[in-house]
């Protein structure tokens, strides 16, 4: 487990990357909900 | 959003891709799509939007129980070969940061069907997730050979759930389809067992052949294959489904039984390769997929 993890050097490049796509994951995700929850909306005014 | 691994005093954040694992993809296939076929076999017509939200609500909330599961049992998975890899137990996540996932993707899936469906399938969705890790994770696998038999009610809520999402309220053949994935569920993970039986024993896990014994797990096996496939034909001559289902549900269930027999009356030696238990672990997979295929077809084919 993580108690005792596997010591390794930091790595600062892997760090921007991992942070750099999971921003772009997120931004990704968030723009879907916006579309999604707007659709809903407009399917639940037209039922 | 959460951190995982510390090195030093800086933290790397937890990849997406072990995030994602956390919610057991390969086991949402199968929920997402029984609970499709709920949906698609309801009466009337359901907005596409909104059966494309209800769909995505199921599967978060899958996902979500997936995640608490793999969290609760991360000291259990490192036991174990077939789980050791997950992020939990290889150390590639923090417990807090599945936590917060979990938690956080259950939260929204209901909120999402509330908004895209109706109450009755909120509360059905919440029901599943909470039976999922109290009563199934945390309180019967770790304590009784039962627990994936009495468990396997919460594996059997997405086509219910898919049904009320499209309709509002519950009828017979929902019930139907629920106890038909309920019934299956023991055949399809004591065969499972049989073959990973030392990994189970290793996690002190009281799964069936741990506690009770090859034989005894086979002749269940056996037994539960066969009202399984009794469930699976009776919306035929109840009047719920066509002969399209009748037949196929027949054939398929026949086949079923067919792979349980061999696996219920065998005996096996040290060394045994568990073939007919591979067989049937790999057709009831296939055959949950067919005979809900065969169910939406059934109602296309009548309207």
């Amino acid at each position: 487990m993580t108690d005792d993890p596997t010591p390794e050097p930091f790595d600062e490049a892997e760090y921007r990357r991992r942070q750099r796509s999971r921003a772009n994951l997120m931004a990704w995700i968030l723009g879907g909900l916006a579309l999604l929850f707007f659709l809903i909306t407009m399917a639940r005014m037209v039922r | 959003m959460a951190q995982s691994l510390t090195h030093g005093e800086m933290t790397l954040p937890a990849d997406w891709r072990d995030l994602f694992a956390l919610t057991k993809p390969r086991v949402m296939s199968l929920v997402v799509f029984t609970a499709l076929c709920g949906l698609l076999a309801a009466p009337g017509h359901v907005h596409p939007v909104l059966g494309f939200s209800s769909i995505l609500a199921i599967t978060l909330g899958a996902g979500a129980s997936g995640a608490l599961n793999q969290w609760y049992e991360a000291a259990l998975d490192a036991k174990m070969k077939r789980t050791a890899s997950r992020p939990l137990p290889a150390g590639r996540l923090a417990p807090q940061a599945a936590l917060h996932f979990g938690v956080g993707l259950a939260a929204f899936s209901v909120f999402l069907m509330l908004f895209a469906a109706n109450w009755q399938a909120a509360a059905l969705l919440t029901i599943s997730i909470l039976f999922y890790v109290f009563v199934y994770t945390m309180w019967l696998k770790p304590r009784t050979p039962q627990n994936i038999v009495i468990g396997g009610a919460a594996g059997a809520f997405p086509p219910l759930i898919g049904w009320v999402a499209a309709t509002g309220s519950i009828a017979p053949l929902p019930i139907m389809l629920f106890l038909l994935i309920f019934l299956w569920t023991p055949p399809h993970f004591w065969a499972l067992a049989l073959f990973v039986r030392s990994d189970y024993a290793a996690a002190g896990i009281p799964m069936m052949p741990v506690v009770a014994g090859e034989q005894s797990t086979r002749r269940q096996i056996l037994f539960y294959a066969l009202i399984m496939a009794a469930a699976a034909i009776a919306p035929w001559p109840l009047g719920y489904t066509g002969a399209l289902y009748g037949w196929a549900a027949t054939l398929l269930s026949a086949l079923f039984l067919l792979l349980s027999v061999r696996v219920g009356l065998r005996q096996t030696d040290a060394g045994d390769t568990m073939q007919p238990e591979k067989r049937l672990f790999g057709y009831s997979v296939a055959y949950l997929f067919l005979i809900f295929t065969a169910v939406v077809i059934d109602h296309m084919w009548a309207l």
